[in-house]
């Protein structure tokens, strides 16, 4: 018989390994699906996690798509994990995602044709302010009426999606589009474009602020009082109150951050890599970063390295589809098996397994 | 093993990663005795006790049970056996009433008429007065214990453990418990008491068995011995009781008046005209049994409930509306009642525990940037200072015992030097040294001139520390009265509410 016995002090170490342990377990469950499935599952897994990295077939396309679609993931995880770390469920940040785009795009195309330089800066703060719009509904919803903001944010997205679908084909679908559902190409336009920064490495403005944010969230958690009060109010909301920090101020603040960074993601994108407004142009990053903030274990460089491995099984998802036909669905349950092994797992560094002796001796 | 023994234990041991908490313990229990367990925090009486009732199983060593082997490998098969135990904290659900309570606990709960019967009729035989259809949650803590203890008696126990009873009661319903507990030992029940409350010890029990670092240090009679030796056995080293010097109370620097509130949940406390004057100098002692609104009255001193700007004064200053950390700012500082989840954050380390209260008056943080070296440097401190055993300020706060947190945290508070210090319950489960140490501590304090109020159920503590008293009942306070002179019959009728007797109880001393 085996026995949990809870550990004195989390361990360092199995904190560590049990990421690392996830993916191996991952790729094993997985490969048995993609056996049953009929297809050779070595091949598979390389195709997943080798081939866009290293295949001279597919490399050059796929190498710049890790930061593509590493990006976004992880600043909106980022944003995310502050509040999860505080015990704040913020689960619709694929609407905070998408509102941000919105509005980021709508403020640049009232301004179209233009030149102005101006113009992106004011849109990526329009967009920073939709996601955080988006984000106070729960959380003042929360405040003030004791609502769950778990339920009230993941039905937002599904407003957010509705939302999303008539303003691609209402009011900001592109008047010269010949009746196409969709905006202006956003991308191909001066003036509201997010460039790749560095040719050939998929490296835009949100991947740039993406890293910066995993550097302000670290020193935010670590060295900061706001940081100690998030981590204290998840941890133990008793001693929370008792150390004065304000949980009305707390929920705003992590509901905001998290808001503006997943509106942020959302401008972005629909500058860059997506490159309008159309009506499914939002790919679920904003829940695939509920799994990397926590595949990441909540810490920002965690998060950083969480980011990249899932858009690698994202671009080696889309790979194996294309090359070996495993049908989408298989990869999302391979996706799902990553964060199920992670959570698994995260029992071992705080409880010890211990063989239970029958009998007395 | 061919005695006449209700329960041999044989060289039991269990170890913990980094800790033997049992080693080789053996003793023996007869039938109808009422043996007294006894030991500091972290002894090992808990362990011992759940290895008697099947929720842990010993490494090596065996038990036997009226002659025959006896493993039982949970609880039910304790129980089944004639082992009953009343838990220092009850499990008991407030929203249902008392017969409701007693059938949940039962393998096969009779009829709902016939139970309520049985624990009238049980009740009534034991002198444990308590009517099945009441709401638990409108219970008091002496009436919950009986809950509990009625439902061991439905199972006709051989052998009863009790784990610190009289915690959570008055004088009076100790007189009860312990009528209880003797006839049960007179009809053949055998009893074993944990407690680490000498005196009743002494009063109570007819053999004590005393563990010391998992390990029995010694047997005797405790009604031939004295309580000092008792201690000394149970330490390893004679105690020495808090040294106070009678010093003249200055001006009143903290003053509560008219202090109203209103509970959070539906079974908690309201407060109700709460009146204190707490002068320089001065220790104000607050009894009550548990749940007459003492969480409630710390925090509505801390902060942490903010009430009407006047309600609460220092110096004159009206400050009923401030919050946890600008009370700290002006010297108000408190220990609550509950270490682990409210004075500390368990899963934190020490260091970032000290910072829990500390970062204003220790100045450890610049513009919300953190000075982690200088709140290191305050945890080693009060590490140092209050002798808190742990392997070093980087630990987990739930990785230290009861005792060694408590330390920790009312040193943490200590230090800063406050004006005006609560604390709730400050040596709730600790050992007997510690406890001397931090009371020492408190005198120390007031006698530096500052104001210190020490919310308490142990009346032992407060008449030890305390010059004047006031009890706490249903949330209103009593009167306040000089410690000095104060008798048990006079404080158990401030506990029990008599508000208005003081005069009358005072007549009849006379």
């Amino acid at each position: 018989m085996f026995k949990l016995e809870k550990r004195p002090s989390p361990s360092k170490p199995w904190i560590l390994a049990t990421p690392i342990l996830a993916v191996i377990l991952t790729m094993i469950a997985g490969g048995l699906m993609f056996a049953a499935l009929g297809k050779n599952p070595f091949e598979a897994i390389r195709i997943i996690f080798w081939d866009p990295l290293f295949s001279q077939q597919f490399a050059a396309y796929s190498r710049p798509q890790l930061l593509v679609k590493a990006g976004p993931l992880i600043l909106i995880a980022i944003g995310l994990s502050l509040g999860f770390r505080a015990g704040i469920w913020n689960i619709g940040a694929e609407g905070q995602y998408i509102m941000g785009a919105i509005a980021g795009a709508s403020f640049g195309l009232t301004f179209y044709p233009t030149e102005s330089v101006w113009v992106f800066p004011g849109m990526v703060i329009a967009g920073a302010l939709g996601g955080w719009a988006w984000a106070m509904i729960p959380a003042i919803l929360k405040t003030h009426f004791r609502t769950n903001e778990i339920l009230v944010s993941l039905l937002l997205v599904y407003v957010a999606e509705k939302f999303l679908a008539s303003a691609a084909v209402g009011f900001l679908r592109n008047p010269e589009g010949s009746g196409f559902p969709g905006s202006r190409q956003l991308n191909r336009i001066e003036a509201f474009s997010n460039p790749e920064l560095i040719a050939n490495t998929g490296m835009h403005w949100g991947v740039l602020l993406a890293f910066i944010s995993v550097i302000a969230a670290y020193i935010l958690l670590n060295k900061h009082l706001v940081g100690y009060q998030i981590k204290l109010a998840g941890q133990a909301p008793r001693a929370a109150r008792f150390a004065g920090v304000n949980p009305t101020r707390l929920i705003l603040l992590c509901m905001g951050v998290s808001g503006i960074l997943a509106g942020l993601a959302g401008v972005f994108e629909v500058t860059g890599p997506a490159g309008q407004i159309s009506i499914d142009f939002n790919v679920g990053y904003g829940f695939t970063a509920i799994i990397v903030a926590f595949l990441g274990r909540l810490h920002p460089v965690g998060i950083l390295l969480a980011g990249l491995l899932m858009a690698l099984t994202y671009i080696g998802g889309e790979l194996a589809q294309l090359m070996l036909g495993i049908p989408a669905s298989a990869i999302q349950a391979f996706q799902g098996m990553l964060l199920f092994f992670l959570l698994a797992l995260d029992v071992l560094s705080n409880y010890r397994i211990r063989m239970r002796k029958e009998g007395v001796a | 093993m061919s005695d006449t023994a209700l329960l041999s234990i044989n060289s039991l041991t269990k170890a913990y990663p980094g800790v033997v908490a049992n080693d080789s313990v053996a003793f023996k229990i007869q039938p109808g005795e009422v043996h007294a367990l006894l030991g500091e925090n972290g002894a090992g009486k808990s362990t011992l006790v759940k290895m008697i009732y099947g929720l842990v199983r010993p490494d090596s060593g065996s038990m036997d049970f009226m002659g025959a082997p006896y493993a039982p490998t949970e609880p039910r098969a304790a129980r089944s056996t004639g082992v009953a135990m009343v838990f220092q904290h009850f499990s008991l659900f407030e929203a249902l009433n008392v017969a409701e309570n007693i059938a949940l606990g039962m393998e096969n709960p009779p009829k709902p008429r016939d139970l309520a019967a049985r624990i009238t009729e049980v009740s009534e035989a034991y002198g444990l007065p308590l009517d099945p259809d009441r709401l638990v949650g409108d219970l008091s803590a002496g009436e919950r214990q009986r809950v509990e203890i009625i439902r061991c008696l439905l199972q006709d126990p051989k052998l009863l453990i009790m784990d610190e009873p009289t915690s959570v009661l008055t004088p009076q319903e100790v007189e009860i418990l312990f009528h209880t507990l003797r006839k049960l030992s007179a009809e053949g029940t055998a009893i074993l008491y944990i407690s680490h409350k000498l005196e009743e010890i002494r009063t109570l029990c007819d053999e004590a068995t005393v563990l010391r670092l998992g390990k029995v240090v010694g047997t005797c009679d405790p009604k031939t011995t004295s309580a000092a030796e008792m201690a000394e056995l149970m330490v390893g080293k004679s105690l020495a009781t808090p040294a106070r010097t009678d010093a003249s109370h200055g001006e009143v620097i903290f003053k509560v008046s008219g202090l109203s509130v209103e509970p959070a949940n539906p079974f908690g406390t309201p407060l109700r005209h709460i009146g204190i004057e707490l002068r320089a100098g001065e220790v104000l002692g607050i009894g009550g049994v548990a749940g007459n609104g003492q969480d409630e009255l710390l925090a509505a001193l801390s902060g942490e409930t903010p009430t009407a700007p006047g309600a609460v004064t220092l110096m004159k200053e009206p400050i009923g509306h401030t919050g946890p950390n600008e009370r700290r700012q002006m010297g108000i500082l408190c220990g609550p009642e509950e270490r682990l989840g409210h004075a500390a954050a368990p899963d934190m380390s020490l260091v970032e525990n000290a910072l829990l209260t500390a970062r204003h008056r220790k100045s450890l943080d610049r513009n919300g940037f953190l000075d982690w070296k200088a709140t290191r440097k305050y945890a080693e401190d009060v590490i140092e200072t209050y002798d808190v055993r742990t392997p070093g300020p980087d630990n987990a706060a739930r990785s230290l015992s009861g005792g060694n947190l408590q330390k920790f945290v009312i040193g943490r508070e200590i230090m800063q030097d406050p004006k005006v210090l609560v604390v709730n319950q400050p040596t709730w489960g600790v050992d007997a040294s510690a406890a001397a140490d931090i009371r020492q501590a408190i005198l120390n304090l007031a006698q530096q001139g500052a104001g210190v109020i020490v919310i308490s159920q142990d009346l032992d503590e407060l008449l030890e520390v305390a010059d004047n008293f006031t009890a706490l009942n249903e949330g209103r306070l009593s009167n306040t009265r000089p410690t000095n002179g104060l008798t048990m019959e006079t404080i158990g009728l401030m506990l029990g509410g008599a508000h208005d007797m003081h005069d009358a109880a005072e007549a009849a001393h006379v």
